[in-house]
Order: structure tokens, then sequence, then C-alpha cells
């Protein structure tokens, strides 16, 4: 990873999770509302790989920990999973479809919302949970399935300058044989 | 094949890095009291990034404002139709209220109880709500007033409509979170209005249209529609952080479940939660009683 790639992805990170606490979250949308890490994070692994994936997970989480005091800790390992599995995701299968980042952001948001509430409950939950959670977890899914694509596009133009050739969206080959020249 | 096994190893060193970092940080933090120094640096990174969120939110309040549009035009509606009934409700309320409202307060005079003082004798701080968590499993907000404007851990901060929570044990100079009454932590003593029934008001997680009266035995009645206000229970040793009479919601159903020992409450809170632009912060809500 080059020096200006790194700084990309530290001001996507810091950048993005300022953008979610100070407005996206304060949003209300079908009463729920939209969570940008999960899709910033996704982003940055489906462009970058598993191991950047992983740390701007870690960055970001740590960020939304220290900035909003919450339990530190829990966002960046729910969020540094997420980086992990996009990246692996495009090591792996490079999902290269024009609507794949709406059906990864979707389960990122989904993996995500699912992080959370399984390690909010090993930590244990002062108060009782409503089956209504169900209801705000798949709205927040859904919203985020709506801006999944607009926000890779944002991202991958923001990281496209400094990214290495080895880790550029390659086009696939025309098949030999279908063209009518040939 | 190599460089292949070289970037294996990095890739799962790293992984495993971080997830140790993680892991520690969790096990520290929960293990440490809220004086400890994972606490500090938070604290501390508050207080740092503050100026930043509130120049942040104050630039994206319009496009803010433009989405929520959107998301209140739906709403605008269904509403109106809930606001005509209840203004209907209350009017016939007010009237009923007016004269016992005369006949009390000529009691308590006598009585020596006159403490149902203003909200504006509570020392009461305006501040701007600049930043939200965005996970149903923290409900707080950041505001943009702290230790230097007398903000303190556990003061009453409420809006127009009603309460919306305390402050919690996060103050930095010049801002602090505060903990809404839909956090999971949270617990508000309340009365009934019209029968006086005290119980405790608690959140459910993922509900924050839904909170819930607890311990309101069966053979008290409540109905649907009752409104709630904090019970400001002040017994000398554990007074409530509450003052009495701030309004918290209305009640919307009552389960009686004759499993439980308890029946169940169910009430909307008055403020709208989810869209906090400005709050207040009672800075003296505990005040002694007047002679």
């Amino acid at each position: 990873m080059t020096l200006a790639l790194g700084a990309r992805l530290a001001a996507l990170a810091l950048g993005g999770a300022l953008l979610e606490i100070v407005a996206v979250s304060q949003v209300s949308v079908f009463g729920g509302n939209a969570d940008l890490s999960p899709l910033l994070v996704m982003a940055a692994g489906l462009l970058c790989g598993s191991v950047a994936g992983a740390t701007v997970g870690f960055a970001t989480g740590l960020f939304l920990d220290l900035a909003l005091v919450q339990t530190l800790g829990l966002s960046s390992l729910v969020l540094l999973a997420v980086g992990y599995w996009a990246g692996r995701l495009r090591e792996l299968r490079d999902p290269q479809g024009p609507f794949a980042p709406l059906a990864i952001g979707a389960l990122a948001t989904l993996g995500a919302e699912a992080g959370y509430a399984i390690v909010q409950f090993l930590l244990g939950v002062d108060a009782p949970v409503s089956w209504l959670l169900a209801r705000e977890i798949v709205t927040t899914v859904l919203v985020n399935a709506l801006i999944a694509l607009p926000v890779y596009v944002i991202a991958r133009r923001w990281l496209e300058p400094s990214l290495p050739d080895s880790l550029r969206r390659r086009r696939r080959p025309a098949r030999p044989g279908l063209s009518p020249l040939s | 094949m190599y460089d292949s096994k070289k970037a294996v190893r990095r890739r799962r060193a790293v992984l495993g890095l971080l997830v140790a970092c993680s892991l520690i940080l969790l096990t520290a933090y929960f293990g440490e009291s809220a004086g400890g120094g994972l606490h500090a640096v938070q604290r501390g990174f508050l207080e740092a990034i503050s100026p930043i969120q509130d120049g942040a939110s104050r630039a994206l309040k319009p496009v803010r404002d433009l989405f929520g549009w959107f998301g209140d035009t739906l709403d605008a509606k269904k509403q109106r139709d809930q606001l005509r009934e209840q203004v209907r409700q209350w009017r016939a309320e007010a009237l009923a209220g007016e004269e016992a409202r005369r006949k009390a307060a000529d009691l308590s005079k006598l009585v020596g109880l006159d403490r149902d003082l203003g909200l504006n004798q509570m020392g009461p701080v305006a501040a701007r709500v600049i930043a939200r968590s965005p996970t149903v499993w923290f409900n707080t907000v950041t505001i943009n007033k702290g230790s230097v404007d007398g903000v303190r851990p556990y003061q009453p901060v409420i809006t127009g409509d009603g309460l919306v929570g305390t402050v919690s044990l996060n103050v930095a100079g010049h801002s602090a979170i505060v903990q809404l009454i839909t956090d999971s932590k949270s617990g508000v003593s309340a009365k009934v209005t019209d029968t006086d029934v005290t119980g405790i008001v608690q959140p459910a997680v993922g509900a924050p249209n839904d909170l819930r009266l607890e311990f309101i035995r069966h053979a008290d009645q409540i109905r649907p529609g009752a409104n709630l206000i904090t019970s400001g229970t002040s017994a000398t040793r554990l007074p409530s952080l509450f003052p009495p009479g701030i309004p918290i919601g209305r009640v919307t159903t009552v389960d009686q479940d004759e499993v439980d020992l308890y029946q169940r409450v169910h009430l909307r809170p008055f403020a709208e939660l989810r869209k906090l632009n400005f709050v207040q912060v009672l800075t003296r809500p505990l005040r002694e009683p007047q002679t």
C-alpha cells in the first residue's frame, strides 16, 4: 500500500465517520436511519483488499467509539470483520456486476448490525429487547442498500487516483468467437 | 509461491493484531471505572473533537433538514390527525383541570409545599445537538455545552415537548454526552397524572417510541391516553435526579398479562428523540424548598 493510498483511506474513514455522526445518523428515513460506516468499510475492502478493509474498519470503529464515548473496541471489532470480509470477497470472487456493491452493502450492513447485537448480548443488556429491533435492523439494511451504490462510487472515485495497477478493477476479457469480425 | 505465502501470513498477522487490539480495548474498558484511563482518553478526544463536530453539524444542517423534510412530509398527515384528536382531549382536560389547579395552589401554599417552581428557575442551559450514535444499542447524543457552561453529570435534559434524558458521566469542557431515556441503562421514576400511580419508565432496546412503565400492580387502573410526568421523589438520602412535573409521554396500551406480577404499560415519549436539534440542560434541578 502506498503512502498516498493510506492517506486517502484515512481521510475516507475519518471524514465518513464524522459525516455519519453529525448528519446521517440524525436523519430519520422510514422510521430508521442509514449507517454509513459499514458501507464505507465495505467499499474500502472491495477496492483495496482485506488488509486495507480490516484496517479501515478498525480505525473507523475506534473513531466512532472515541467520539461518541461508546464501549471502546466494540465498533472496531465489528467493522474490522466487515472490512476483512469485503476484502476477502474481492480477493476470492472479485464480484464485478454493476449492482454488486448494492448487494454487498446490504450484506455488510446486516453483518454489522448482527455483530453489534451479538457482542451487546455477550456483554449484557440492561433493558428488555423488543422484537421491533428486528424491524429497525431491516429498515437500516434497506436504507443502506439504497445508498450503497452512490457511496461505493464516491469511495472509488476518491481512492482510484492512488490505487496501484494490481488493485484497479479489471475488465473481463471479451469471449473469443462472439465478435462478428472473428 | 513464496510471495503468496508471505502475503497470506501478513494478512493473517494484521487481522490477528487488530482483533487482539479490539478485544484488549473491550476488556480493559469494561474492567475499569468511569474515572479510568481509557474513559479519560475518551473525554479528552471528545473535548478535542467537539469544535469540529459543532462546526460540521452547523454546516450540514441544511442537508439534514432537506433529507429530513422528505421523511417529515410522509409522516405529516398522520401526525395532523393524531394532533387534532389530542387537542380535543386536552381542551376537555384543561377545562376540568383549571378549577382543580386553583384549589391545589391554595392548598400547597397552606402546607408549605411551594416547590413547583418554573423550569426557568432551574438554571436551564440551551444546547445544540452536534452528534448522535448511529446504532440502536447506544441511545446517546453529544451536545455543545460542557462543564464550562455549568453542565454536570446526572443533570436532567429536556426539550419543549418533554423529558429527553440525563447528562452522562462524560462531560468535557465544551461538550457532553446525554443519555436518552431510550438508552438501555436509563430509568425514570414517573407518575400517571390522573391517578397518581407511580412506576419506573424503562426503554425496550430497538423500540425508541415504545417505553414501558414498570412495577404497576394489577389493581392500579391506568387508561390508554393518560399522561406521565416525572414523579420527582425527594427522599433525603436518594433524591430523584428529575424535578417533579416534567412531561414524559402518553400511555398507548396496557397489557394485563395474568401470569406476570405487574401489568405492563406502554407509552410513547412526548419528545421527538430521533429529531433533536436543541435541548435544555437543567443545571439546578434539585432545589431546596422555599420557606
